[in-house]
């Protein structure tokens, strides 16, 4: 903004109009296709794994539940610089197929978050040996203590 | 069960809730002996953070005794006596690994996920809002403690309940601030707040081999326990300019660490402020030697206007910020402890049962009554 503050009060308003909408362009290209524009691949959801990639990719194979994202997103590993372990990273697959039942997750307002969630419960499993449960709300247990 | 359970701003109440319950492999049950109140509690208290809900327990520091064992724990069983570390950390991510157990990757419940924009740590804490990935707290009969081969320490016999209950988070606090400022032989060092964390601060640096070691404070019972138990040398900043006096006792240099713990809390309406001090955090900054260490300690924060941040720049100071402590250090304090190095109970100036907690909390919030820390037994 800092080059139309200076040009400010000589500007008409198309050319005002023209600036804004050019300014506008890389910031909505940045964001993830998620934000309607069709074009634009999704983010790469990503997260660091500290455990080199064979312990993160046993034989190769992904970890669940990454597994179960199977034909709805891509995967990308590399190491970690300063052996800090493994990048894993994952995002939507443009015209993928999601499983039945995570279609709508993978569409929605954050299509990132299923990817998300799903990378960093492979980072618990590996690094923690289970995915940390929250406690359970009060409702839940007024259900469960009937 | 018996539970201190938030229920609107500046209302806490003893409450039955039910037990809780192993949901991981790597947890266990406490039943709690003691609990304390901390200054990380009084924006809760003062409903500050959205995410509370009523009925969420409060309690991020307590003792107890291990009453059930997932499979997957390895160092505890049933009847063991075990003080529990305030920050929840897995022990197998690479900031755990590091020792850094307050930014552990992998022990708030699913927040991170949800939010990749969320600012704050992702570590778990007890007695703080489960919308927050937090876990219920230790105000109550009974606690879910997960991983914990890594959160729970046992208590070496010699050391009783009472002292041993600080090794939880303010003793080690006190300790990493030392740390993390690098104390060293013969350095001058100031401590803004002269509550439990501030005080084990100056022991600390005491312990660290500093020179002197000033505490800042307005509370007189404070400051005397600070000199009388840990070796600190007072300044009421009501009555003496505490800038000159700094300077004049660190031979015109300044302090060559400051460390803020004043306990940022609720009384800073607009955020930020500390009730006690509100220009501690500036006068540290403004007292500290060129090329110093300012180490702010504390939860919420949140915001803080008119930062002098051109003297930081100026005097090429290095600004560090701690919340809640690292584990690594609890085995090294306890074992003071049991040799009478680093004595505690004196800070539980108010022990209570918990069907008190409600009074216990107004005591410590107006620090009432010479109150520093308010200690409740189920
Ligand atoms: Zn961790």
């Amino acid at each position: 903004m800092g080059r139309l503050a200076r040009a400010g009060p000589a500007l008409g308003s198309a050319a005002l109009t023209g600036a804004a909408r050019l300014l506008r362009v890389p910031g909505r290209r940045g964001r993830t296709g998620a934000d309607g524009d069709p074009g634009a691949p999704a983010r790469w959801q990503v997260v660091t794994v500290d455990r080199p990639p064979e312990q993160v990719l046993p034989d190769g194979r992904w970890p669940e539940p990454l597994r179960r994202l199977g034909g709805a997103v891509e995967v990308r590993v590399r190491p970690a610089p300063g052996d800090r372990g493994t990048e894993l990273a994952a995002r939507p697959l443009a015209g993928g197929t999601p499983p039945a039942g995570l279609a709508a997750h993978l569409v929605g307002d954050d299509p990132g978050l299923v990817v998300r969630r799903a990378l960093r419960q492979v980072k618990q499993r590996v690094e923690a040996g289970e995915v940390l449960r929250a406690d359970r709300s009060a409702l839940d247990r007024r259900k469960a203590h009937g | 069960m018996r539970a201190l359970c938030w229920v609107a701003a500046d209302e806490v109440a003893v409450r039955e809730v039910p037990d809780p319950e192993l949901r991981n492999e790597r947890d266990v049950i406490v039943r709690v002996r003691r609990s304390t109140t901390c200054g990380g509690d009084l924006p809760l208290l003062a409903g500050r953070d959205p995410l509370l809900r009523a009925g969420d327990v409060l309690g991020a520091e307590f003792l107890g005794e291990v009453i059930e064992v997932g499979p997957a724990v390895r160092r505890h069983r049933t009847g063991d006596r075990v003080v529990v570390g305030a920050s929840v950390a897995c022990g197998g991510c690479w900031y755990c690994r590091q020792g850094l157990h307050s930014c552990c990757d992998n022990s708030s419940a699913d927040l991170a996920s949800a939010d990749p924009d969320r600012k704050g740590s992702d570590a778990g804490g007890f007695g703080r809002p489960r919308a927050a990935g937090g876990f219920a707290g230790g105000h109550a009969d009974y606690v879910r403690v997960p991983y914990a081969d890594v959160v729970a320490f046992p208590v070496p016999e010699a050391v009783d309940d009472d002292r041993a209950l600080f090794a939880a988070d303010a003793a080690p606090a006190g300790w990493s601030a030392a740390e993390v400022g690098a104390v060293r032989p013969g350095d001058v060092v100031a401590v803004w707040g002269a509550g439990a964390v501030g005080q084990l601060t100056a022991w600390a640096a005491v312990r660290r081999g500093a020179a002197q070691v000033l505490v800042v404070d307005r509370y007189e019972e404070r400051l005397r326990m600070a000199e009388w138990y840990f070796g600190a040398e007072p300044l009421d900043y009501r009555r003496t300019d505490v800038a000159a006096e700094l300077r004049e006792r660190s031979g015109g240099r300044g302090p060559d660490v400051c460390v803020v713990a004043v306990g940022w809390s609720a009384a800073g309406r607009f955020g930020g402020r500390s009730a006690d001090h509100p220009d501690a955090l500036r006068e540290a900054v403004y007292a500290c030697r060129k090329s110093g260490v300012v180490v702010v300690l504390g939860g919420s924060a949140g915001f803080v206007d008119a930062f002098p941040l051109g003297t930081v720049t100026d005097r090429r100071l290095t600004l560090r910020g701690a919340r809640r402590p690292d584990l690594r250090d609890v085995p090294m304090l306890l074992d003071r402890m049991a040799r009478d190095e680093l004595r505690t109970e004196q800070l539980a100036t108010h022990r209570l049962p918990l069907e008190d907690g409600p009074h216990g909390y107004a005591l410590f919030r107006d620090r009432a009554d010479g109150c520093v820390r308010a200690v409740f037994t189920p």
